[in-house]
């Protein structure tokens, strides 16, 4: 009784603030509440939210780009990750220094970040296309081009995260013991030996928990394609997220965008469950 | 020891949510007077009698001190003024207070939505004229018709017609007209001179455009002859210039029309095939206000902008006037209205229907409004507007008057609520046939069928 007078306060947050709109958000999604009628005048509609989000070009096309996001995230931001990773791992001068800066962009806010990556990125004036200029080739107008503007996505949200992903994996190496490296060196290994027999299997537990994380995240990428694009050119950089919002705030369609969100809660669900199964496979436990 | 802490926690909690609750009775009870005044105050027999009773007679027992609450956006940057206009009229009726916010265009519908949603929306609110057709089709907003018909003072004809029957739905007046806009085209009278072109009149067509687009054009010296933005807004303007339209008389989706694909080339070939304006995939003209930026910078000969930004080109280093608008089979113009809309949940609709009287007609208000540049009061008399003619530049100011005899409505079609949708699936297409991804008429042709699924639903 007295446990549960000290998680009153936060229970009651919990409740007010997380439990409380996810079970409204539930009924929301079966009724044809436009945000402005009042309760009463609310008609419940059944499956059609449901079947509206896999019929509806726009909807289907967001979650359609996600998948796009993801390939292109996923593989880039792992690979990067361990390399940066293990570059940090050394001990030379400075290097608190650069595992300072690798990390700075995480800690900046994706509206920030956003705004200064469209000037970057602007076809004309920018600073990417001025580099590229400088080596032959003549850039795209990234954000403008319906081609492009993914790719310009990925990117900019892949440098933004690199330091979560590499700080955290950084920790991981650091938690390998030396020893299993002076064996492996007494037994004459290659440095690729080293790193497919030891460093990755050990490395394991903290690339699964990245690789759920990094999913997880992606399933909701909303900020920087707000910002940078407002989801198009021609819609090519709309996200499901980024629909959720229109539908529900632009379009006054509150229960649709209620039905997205628990269509992408199951994606992300079911992803994460099929992670948590092929963890059993791959990821090895030192102790 | 933990039981005891715990159950004076608990003792802790109970206080803190009875002073909570005592709070809020406190503020039920404070706040009861002025809700329980208002129905007698409705109730009195005519409003319009005590709307006339000056102000110094000893305040009678109807005239309780209300508050009203009132949101805008066009204010934002005009907040002086918008509190002189206030002062003023708190100044003639001693009663009423008026509680104004203002929010910047950009958070405004999401701010607006939210707080009907919630249904603690402000007694007056702004809205453009979309906004206005979706909220009376929800059903928000206070039919004026009846406050008016009994109000013996008022007479419509102080606004112009056009304006205030733009806040007409169905029949029932459900606003009221505040202020206009439109979009007229741009001139830089230097370029012109100094390539001893003929300025434009209302006379000119697409062509006389094109052929004095092509002598201005100046790729050298980044001089762009003509120049509108490829976008939704744009389109249903241009498309409306060649006949054409996004719904026919019925309120049938027309996008593929041979009216509109003419259009949409016209408006794509000026820059790709004429190459008088900007090339499409020129990203300097994507970012925001570089349109008004280039002109500033003299390198824009023509140009449609609102005239909203009059102001901006006050000291702009060479002549520049306004013009109408070259068309193709017709002429055509945006035309933009701003309201004041009183929420149907109103408490205080006689102070409401003061206030909305006074701030969109008053010339005290109305004045001012004027004397700051704060867009064009929807008021008839010419007088009254002629302060703001003799604000120079441009020196042709009675165009913007005159585009009005051409204006054409944002389409809102016969289903007002889908509106953000239909633009978006328009804006789309547009997008497409910009990049040259497809044809316009097949552009066309898919934006026609989104906008036809939109409508079956």
């Amino acid at each position: 009784m007295a446990a549960f007078v000290f998680l009153l306060p936060a229970l009651l947050g919990l409740i007010a603030f997380q439990l409380l709109p996810m079970v409204s958000s539930i009924f929301i999604s079966f009724s044809d509440w436009d945000l402005l009628s009042k309760w009463t005048q609310i008609h419940f509609i059944g499956w059609d939210n449901y079947a509206e989000v896999f019929n509806n070009e726009k909807s289907y096309t967001s979650i359609k780009n996600v998948f796009i996001f993801l390939v292109g995230y996923m593989p880039i931001i792992t690979m990067l990750g361990i390399f940066f990773a293990v570059v940090l791992n050394r001990n030379i001068r400075g290097i608190k220094f650069y595992r300072a800066a690798v990390f700075v962009p995480v800690i900046t806010s994706w509206v920030a970040v956003s705004i200064v990556w469209r000037w970057l990125l602007n076809g004309q004036s920018g600073m990417i296309n001025y580099l590229l200029s400088l080596v032959g080739i003549q850039g795209p107008i990234w954000l403008q081009d319906d081609h492009w503007a993914m790719v310009a996505i990925i990117a900019v949200t892949i440098w933004k995260d690199i330091g979560f992903v590499s700080i955290i994996l950084l920790a991981g190496l650091q938690d390998i013991s030396e020893d299993y490296y002076e064996a492996a060196n007494l037994d004459g290994a290659s440095a690729w030996n080293k790193l497919w027999r030891i460093t990755i299997p050990l490395l394991s537990p903290t690339l699964f928990f990245i690789i759920t994380i990094s999913l997880i995240n992606s399933f909701q990428v909303f900020d920087q394609v707000l910002i940078m694009t407002n989801g198009g050119p021609a819609g090519a950089t709309s996200t499901i997220v980024e629909q959720v919002y229109r539908n529900a705030f632009q379009f006054n369609k509150m229960g649709f965008a209620a039905a997205q969100s628990w269509v992408l809660f199951v994606i992300i669900f079911s992803v994460t469950m099929v992670m948590q199964w092929l963890q059993r496979r791959w990821v090895v436990y030192e102790r | 020891m933990l039981k005891k802490s715990g159950v004076f926690l608990l003792i802790a909690i109970m206080v803190i949510i009875s002073a909570c609750g005592s709070n809020k009775g406190n503020n039920a009870e404070s706040s009861a007077p002025a809700s329980s005044a208002s129905p007698s105050e409705s109730a009195s027999p005519s409003p319009s009698e005590s709307a006339s009773e000056s102000p110094s007679d000893s305040p009678s027992p109807s005239k309780e001190p209300v508050t009203i609450k009132f949101l805008t956006y066009t204010a934002n940057g005009q907040e002086e003024t918008l509190k002189a206009m206030v002062e003023a009229f708190q100044a003639k009726n001693p009663d009423v207070t008026v509680d104004y916010e203002v929010v910047p265009y950009a958070d405004y519908d999401t701010k607006l939505t939210t707080l009907l949603a919630s249904g603690s929306e402000p007694d007056i609110y702004e809205v453009g004229y979309e906004n206005f057709r979706k909220y009376a089709a929800k059903d928000l907003l206070l039919d004026l018709s009846p406050i008016i018909a009994a109000d013996t003072t008022f007479n419509p004809g102080i606004y112009k017609k056009l304006a205030y029957d733009a806040f007409n739905y169905n029949g029932k007046q459900m606003g009221v007209t505040e202020s206009f806009s439109d979009v007229v085209l741009y001139y830089n009278k230097d370029l012109f001179d100094a390539k001893g072109v003929k300025y434009p009149d209302a006379s000119w067509t697409w062509k006389e455009e094109l052929e004095a687009a092509k002598k201005l054009t100046d790729p050298k010296a980044g001089v762009w002859g003509t120049y509108a933005p490829i976008q939704f807004y744009e389109f249903y303007k241009t498309i409306t210039q060649n006949g054409g339209g996004v719904f026919d008389a019925n309120g049938k989706p027309t996008l593929n029309s041979k009216a509109n694909v003419d259009a949409l080339q016209w408006m794509i070939d000026k820059a790709s095939k004429y190459k008088v304006s900007p090339a499409l995939n020129d990203d300097t003209f994507n970012q925001p206000d570089a349109d008004l930026n280039a002109f500033v910078a003299g390198k824009i000969a023509m140009v449609r902008f609102g005239i909203w930004n009059f102001g901006r080109f006050k000291d702009a280093p060479f002549k520049w006037d306004i013009a109408l608008e070259p068309g193709n089979t017709q002429k055509a113009h945006h035309f933009f209205a701003d309201g004041l809309v009183a929420s149907k949940n109103t408490k205080q609709s006689e102070a409401v229907w003061r206030f909305l009287k006074f701030f969109t007609s008053d010339p005290d208000s109305v004045s001012k409004r004027i004397a700051a540049g704060w867009s064009v009061p929807a008021v008839a008399d010419d007088a009254v507007l002629d302060a703001y003619y003799k604000q120079t530049p441009p020196e042709s100011k009675k165009i913007v008057i005159e585009a009005l005899d051409s204006l054409v409505l944002p389409p809102v079609g016969p289903k007002p609520e889908k509106w953000g949708e239909l633009q978006s699936a328009v804006t789309e297409q547009l997008d497409k046939a910009k990049l040259g991804r497809v044809s316009v008429q097949k552009a066309l042709d898919s934006a026609q069928k989104s906008v036809e699924d939109l409508l079956s639903k």
